[in-house]
């Protein structure tokens, strides 16, 4: 079949459109050395009591959430029972644990998180062989299904779950290695460090396989990907059996985190959390995920430590994020790339001061919700402890109308002037495109 | 003689109780550039979706180079080398167009599910890619999103999808609606060079288009093949003339 195409198809590449060089290697490997650089150094900067605490469960939600992505960014898959991968491959690992420190064997603490990646994989296999013939609507209903059926049965299989109080272990009990005995945070923090950086790196190469960019391909218009040969179910389960692999490691790490497993982490909570973090991120790009994992993590543990109803403040980010920056926190930087490439520097600024004028009115505007919904959960629910409630350390009465009016006035003027000074942005946002625009021309 | 490279006996499809195809044979060697014509709801894009594996008939056999297809979905008769165009563009809309016919080209060269190797280093697919792009003229539009192309450059996109993939058999359904006449005989071109040393199937309302083009010329009317024949005897024949040309000039 000697045809016109083929015919130039074998003529030599006369442009050389994106050929990989040194230059390109270097692109490639840079950031993620500046990010092992990161990761290594970021207990010496971040020194607080928590923060090694906190900076382990951000590495594993980082984890958890870019494998979430693999379905729901990459394939196009809404799942709502991601959770059941990363519970089981920590069930798993904490029994695989127990098991070898009971029976001595020789197996190192950093291997387990294998032993999570697997039962991920496998689970992943078993239930993706049903999930995945659908895609859409019905996918998301079965995932609901499976994640039910997994939760449930957590409290019948209460030998391998552990009923109400989970399955503990002691980390430091494996064997030891390079004299480590994994007891301290430190040494947890850069297990989870390497594994972490290690399933980025593979998570990232494989969007830029063939199999993931028909995964794209297939999120855009399976039909059309059908007629270029392949077969969407199969791209679909591939992609689910993966992404249980990284979550079931994700799970295997927080199984070593905790030295406790229980039914909560196959529950629907959990995958409620994955999907709020990957989808603040932003599940368009790859950092998106990752910046959703640490801003989740982040706000899970500091607003649980301010306010009872943290939840409903992660309810009310989540449909704000929705309905007013789909594409995600890394959209929202996204957009601004542009400048950043025109080199639109004073645009650049004047756009940030516009932001600062409008982020006034924003706060006193959020002051006064923080205040209603504060006072509010403090009459309907702690009434018996009193009326009296400190906001932003501030003693107040919720039982006068002083308070009440104080928050109507900020909720109702912060409105009025975020109102007034958005124009600012937007303006600021227009003349700093068509500037930028106007330099790209003119290169 | 060698086996036809599309052939239909006797295919039936009803949608419920209504019959669409009412028992189309039609045999198209190797080679040839065959045009559909025929009025509107005749049943031409259905008999698209019967040989492409979209619908499934219901009664006939669908045969590619002499081996039965009948029944089989649409990435396996692809496989077997038919690929196929959209009335209704049917592109990667949030792709680039790179990205677009990339896709389209990996499943032939051989790459199908690989997840451990790199594509940026697949020099192969690099060619291909690239090729295609020179040939539907669209490579200086490459990092464009293709949801965005204007509607000429979609439809173009759309061919090159089409044939990306190197099949030896294209349908191309409609190429030309919606152009204006210079997009059109840019289209028309286009069609002829990739059709080159290939059995082409269109299904085209343009006159000037399906004269210009095919080597022969089947009538579709109400979901029979009313006449199947070269461009010069399909012009004289009076019941096309009466069921179709007729009422169109």
């Amino acid at each position: 079949m000697s045809d016109v195409v083929s015919g130039v198809a074998n003529v030599p590449a006369r442009r050389a459109l994106s050929q990989p060089g040194a230059a390109a290697v270097a692109r490639l490997t840079g950031p993620w050395l500046a990010l092992a650089v990161a990761f290594a150094i970021l207990p010496a900067i971040v020194t607080s009591g928590s923060a090694l605490t906190m900076l382990s469960l951000m590495g594993i939600m980082i984890v958890f959430a870019l494998s979430y992505n693999m379905l729901l960014g990459e394939t196009g898959l809404l799942s709502f029972g991601h959770a059941v991968y990363y519970g089981l491959g920590g069930f798993l690992a904490v029994h695989a644990m127990n098991t070898i420190i009971h029976d001595a064997l020789p197996v190192p603490l950093p291997m387990i998180p294998l032993v999570g990646g697997f039962s991920g994989l496998l689970f992943g296999i078993i239930f993706g062989s049903v999930s995945t013939r659908r895609a859409g609507t019905a996918f998301a209903m079965i995932s609901l299904g499976l994640g039910e059926l997994v939760a449930s049965s957590s409290l019948i299989l209460r030998g391998f779950f552990g009923g109400e109080e989970g399955v503990s272990t002691n980390r430091t009990k494996l064997l030891h290695v390079f004299g480590l005995n994994f007891g301290p945070q430190i040494q947890v923090y850069y297990l989870i460090a390497g594994w972490c950086l290690l399933s980025m790196v593979a998570m990232y190469a494989l969007r830029r396989t063939p199999f993931g960019r028909m995964c794209n391909a297939v999120r855009e218009n399976a039909e059309r990907a059908q007629f270029v040969g392949y077969n969407p179910r199969t791209l679909r389960f591939i992609a689910f059996s993966i992404a249980g692999l990284f979550a079931g490691i994700a799970g295997g790490l927080a199984a070593i985190n905790f030295e406790l497993v229980n039914a909560s982490e196959v529950g629907a909570g959990q995958s409620g959390l994955v999907l709020l973090a990957a989808y603040i991120g932003g599940i368009g790009s790859f950092i998106g995920p990752v910046i959703g994992a640490i801003l989740v993590t982040w706000l899970e543990v500091m607003l649980s430590d301010v306010t009872d109803v943290w939840q409903l403040y992660f309810g009310l980010l989540f449909i704000g994020m929705v309905m007013f920056a789909p594409n995600g926190i890394a959209g929202l930087l996204i957009m601004h790339a542009p400048l950043w490439q025109a080199r639109a520097y004073r645009s650049m600024l004047r756009l940030a001061l516009a932001y600062l004028v409008a982020l006034g009115p924003a706060l006193v505007l959020l002051a006064g919700l923080i205040l209603l919904i504060e006072m509010t959960y403090h009459l309907s629910v702690k009434a018996t402890e009193g009326t009296t409630i400190s906001v932003f350390h501030v003693a107040l009465d919720a039982a006068s109308a002083k308070p009440w009016a104080v928050a109507a006035v900020l909720i109702a003027g912060g409105f009025w002037l975020f109102r007034m000074t958005w124009p600012v942005v937007g303006a600021a946002w227009h003349d700093a495109f068509a500037q930028a625009h106007g330099a790209g021309r003119a290169k | 003689m060698t086996a036809p490279a599309v052939e239909l006996i006797d295919v039936h499809k009803n949608f419920g109780a209504t019959p669409i195809i009412r028992g189309v044979s039609l045999a198209v060697p190797p080679g040839e550039r065959h045009a559909i014509i025929g009025p509107n709801g005749a049943g031409k894009s259905t008999l698209f979706n019967l040989v492409s594996g979209r619908l499934t008939p219901s009664a006939g056999t669908v045969q590619l180079n002499g081996e039965d297809v009948t029944g089989l979905p649409p990435h396996l008769i692809n496989r077997r080398g038919l690929s196929r165009s959209f009335q209704v563009t049917n592109i990667f809309p949030r792709l680039s167009v790179w990205e677009n016919i990339r896709c389209a080209v990996l499943w032939s060269l051989g790459h199908k599910y690989a997840f451990w190797r790199g594509i940026e280093g697949l020099p192969d697919v690099r060619a291909r890619t690239e090729a295609i792009l020179e040939a539907i003229d669209l490579i200086d539009r490459r990092r464009v999103q293709a949801g965005v192309l204007a509607y000429a450059e979609q439809r173009a996109l759309e061919i090159g999808i089409t044939i990306a993939g190197g099949a030896g058999i294209i349908l191309l359904d409609e190429p030309s609606a919606g152009m204006s006449v210079a997009e059109a005989a840019r289209a028309v071109a286009l069609i002829r060079k990739v059709s080159e040393g290939r059995t082409l199937i269109m299904i085209e309302h343009d006159m000037g288009v399906v004269f210009d083009l095919a080597d022969r010329i089947s009538v579709l009317v109400y979901g029979q093949i009313i006449a199947s024949d070269v461009p010069a005897r399909i012009k004289q024949d009076s019941a096309v003339q009466t069921a179709y040309l007729g009422t169109a000039a």
